[in-house]
């Protein structure tokens, strides 16, 4: 079992860290809402479902038979990446305007901002299995099939590392997934806005107090983290090839996984912890089978949660709140 | 507190209904009490009546649809509001226990033999016991945590029962036995302890029982220190902690309680579905019990009865949508909880956590008493 392992590490290692980067990047719209919110934001997996959707929309669309190159490449995968991103973060805030914003203004509990959450996610699956799915793609009565995507550019090794070969578009998907964090990581820290998230986060009271526009912070929030998973949507598509009405949800809660092992509300941690999952059920399916992956995930994350309370790099957004 | 209930009360004409009901219920005397509980029970045993199944649920037999999906979610909303509910802790999981019971029963049932009330008391205390091995570790965590931990369990279970040939892998366990009959036992035209194929009544029967014995205790720990200990921690668990309530000890408890009660209703449901899988213990089943419990007025026995009466019954009354049954139910989820946050029928001591917006889990952060916003949100952002 260990020699499987041990035999292609390297190849397991790079698979994790792709797998990662995308839970990472998912990980960063849970982080920021439930830092200024406090909720889990359990539509969030459809919001990247629906990045996935209008990636491959646009790569229907553009027609592609064969592997594009050049120009034409970079064009294609950035007009994937920005469809995927809108769509995405368009849908977000929607959300939050529909299921979210009126139980804030109530003030709910966050039991009930649960339950309106999980109800969105249902409503936006079904939704597109059953129109918009048929409709979009012209696939009537195959909306909960899964679809695959027209490749759009040849998939070659670029270099190898210790034996196992890291590909084009694998190395793409990893350097956007680092820089996304980092221009978010800067917004964040650096920006007149991101000062109003962290005050938000921290403080809702004194931040208003302090002329923060609370309503204007949250949406920006939800476009922020939409946007990030519309992405994430895009590259996913990129590298696997397929979609499917409910494939958000396990990839939504690995993602809620792994914000949470990096401590939940740290920016740094989403994706820190996005890649350690990534790793960490990728080595795990080597040495047990892939069907236990889910499984070992899982497992990590209670005995992580166990020794470390508040994830690996420590709640940071919003403090320690009861 | 009072002030903001009479606000409600008077935005809300008809809120007053249900109110007066309680009070008439909270100055009835005992007997008055036990007429009305004798007459439920009784109400209860004549649902699966022909006349009301054409009403109730046209296009499948009223009987079946009784036991599963209605009464199996009544228990298991039951269940949950114990975790949920009334310790105010958030199981995302709870379909897990649910599993257990059910895997224990067709385990025991195919391979050691046993019969059906024996498996009933071992998956009760299996599942108990499972609910303190999950606790044990986790419930030391904040609310949110032990979410995301529940839910993991949750697929935990079910992915090793997936992964697992020994206990059949993907396609399950198949030829459960049903628990053992009493012939010649009749009660208008129904032998009632005949637990067969066809004739679903004995087993709807079985589970009124069950389901009874179950509201009678939950009611009396609610009662009892222990319910007083775990509303503590709900409203405020470091309160609790320093008025020397053992606030680990109590959530453990209200989670193997929870968990036993799911074990239960999953044996019961195994003894008469005849084979069990993996997929019928998906992490949905957990998010409609969590609905129900919640559109109901999560706390309240009768609000999560009715709660997840109607999470149950409405998409098998509106079969005839089938394709878009899901869709609506998620939609009105949303709905309902945009106008009606606390549910159906919220308890009054519920009710009055929520309207200081705490509700036992806090409010969502980012929230300001605004103008525009209720006076209810005050005291909520602290």
């Amino acid at each position: 079992m260990l020699d499987n392992l041990l035999g292609s590490f390297w190849s397991f290692t790079i698979d994790g860290l792709i797998v990662g980067a995308i839970y990472g990047l998912v990980a960063l719209g849970y982080t920021m809402v439930y830092g200024v919110l406090r909720l889990i934001n359990f539509a969030h997996s459809e919001v990247f479902m629906i990045g996935t959707m209008a990636a491959a929309f646009v790569v229907m669309t553009m027609g592609i038979t064969q592997p594009l190159t050049g120009l034409a490449l970079v064009g294609g995968l950035l007009l994937m990446l920005l469809v995927g991103g809108a769509a995405s973060a368009g849908s977000a805030m929607l959300l939050e305007r529909i299921a979210y914003r009126p139980l804030r203004k109530r003030g709910a509990s966050r039991l009930a901002a649960l339950i309106s959450a999980i109800g969105a996610s249902l409503f936006l699956q079904e939704l597109f299995a059953l129109v918009v799915i048929p409709w979009l793609f012209d696939r009537p009565q195959q909306g909960r099939n899964q679809m695959g995507v027209a490749r759009i550019m040849d998939k070659d090794p670029l270099f190898t590392i210790g034996g196992a070969q890291v590909r084009v578009d694998q190395l793409i998907i990893f350097v956007a997934a680092i820089a996304m964090m980092i221009l978010l990581d800067l917004l964040v820290n650096k920006t007149k806005i991101g000062r109003g998230i962290r005050a938000t986060s921290q403080d809702p009271e004194t931040a208003v107090l302090m002329g923060v526009d609370i309503d204007k912070i949250v949406r920006v929030t939800f476009l922020v983290g939409g946007l990030m998973a519309g992405l994430a949507g895009a590259l996913f598509v990129l590298q696997f090839e397929v979609t499917k009405f409910s494939i958000g949800f396990l990839l939504g809660i690995k993602a809620f996984t792994a914000a949470v092992l990096g401590g939940i509300g740290n920016l740094r941690g989403a994706l820190l912890g996005g890649l350690f999952l990534g790793l960490i059920e990728n080595y795990g399916a080597a040495v047990f089978g892939s069907g236990w992956k889910d499984v070992i995930a899982f497992t990590v994350l209670i005995l992580v949660l166990m020794f470390r309370p508040t994830g690996i790099l420590g709640e940071s957004l919003q403090q320690a709140r009861a | 507190m009072s002030t903001n209930e009479t606000i409600k009360n008077g935005r809300k004409p008809l809120k007053g209904l249900p109110d007066r009901i309680r009070d008439r219920w909270a100055g009835a005397s005992g007997p008055q009490r036990w007429t009305v509980y004798v007459l439920l029970f009784i109400g209860a045993l004549l649902l699966p009546s022909d006349s009301i199944g054409q009403f109730m649920s046209p296009y499948s037999d009223w009987a079946s649809v009784l036991f599963f999906p209605i009464g199996t979610y009544v228990v298991l909303a039951i269940g949950l509001n114990v975790v949920v509910g009334q310790a105010g802790l958030l199981d995302l999981g709870y379909v897990a226990f649910f599993a257990i019971g059910g895997y224990v029963m067709a385990l025991l049932g195919t391979k050691m033999g046993l019969n059906f009330w024996e498996i009933l008391i071992v998956g009760v205390l299996l599942s108990a016991l499972s609910g303190i091995v999950l606790g044990g570790p986790t419930l030391r965590l904040r609310g949110d945590y032990l979410a995301i931990v529940t839910l993991g369990f949750g697929e935990i279970v079910r992915q090793t029962a997936e992964n697992t040939d020994a206990i059949g892998g993907p396609r399950g366990i198949a030829g459960i036995p049903h628990p053992p009959s009493i012939e010649g036992v009749e009660l208008f035209g129904v032998e009632i302890f005949k637990y067969g194929v066809l004739d679903p009544r004995p087993y709807y029967y079985l589970l009124v029982v069950l389901a009874t014995l179950i509201i009678v205790f939950v009611k009396r720990w609610e009662k009892s220190r222990v319910g007083r200990a775990w509303a503590a921690i709900r409203e405020d668990e470091d309160a609790a902690e320093v008025m020397g309530v053992p606030t680990f000890k109590f959530k453990l408890l209200a989670f193997a309680i929870g968990a036993a009660i799911g074990g239960a209703m999953g044996v019961v449901w195994a003894g008469k579905t005849i084979s069990i899988n993996p997929n019928d213990f998906l992490f949905m089943l957990s998010a409609t019990i969590l609905a129900a419990v919640v559109l109901g007025g999560s706390g309240n026995i009768p609000g999560v009865v009715l709660g997840a009466f109607l999470v149950a019954w409405l998409p098998e009354r509106f079969r005839g949508l089938s394709d878009y049954r899901i869709l609506v139910f998620g939609a009105a989820l949303v709905a309902l909880m945009v106008f009606r946050p606390e549910g159906l029928l919220p308890s009054r001591r519920r009710r009055a956590e929520l309207a200081e917006g705490t509700g036992g889990m806090g409010t969502l952060g980012a929230e300001v008493a605004t103008p525009e916003s209720q006076p209810a949100a005050e005291g909520a952002a602290k």
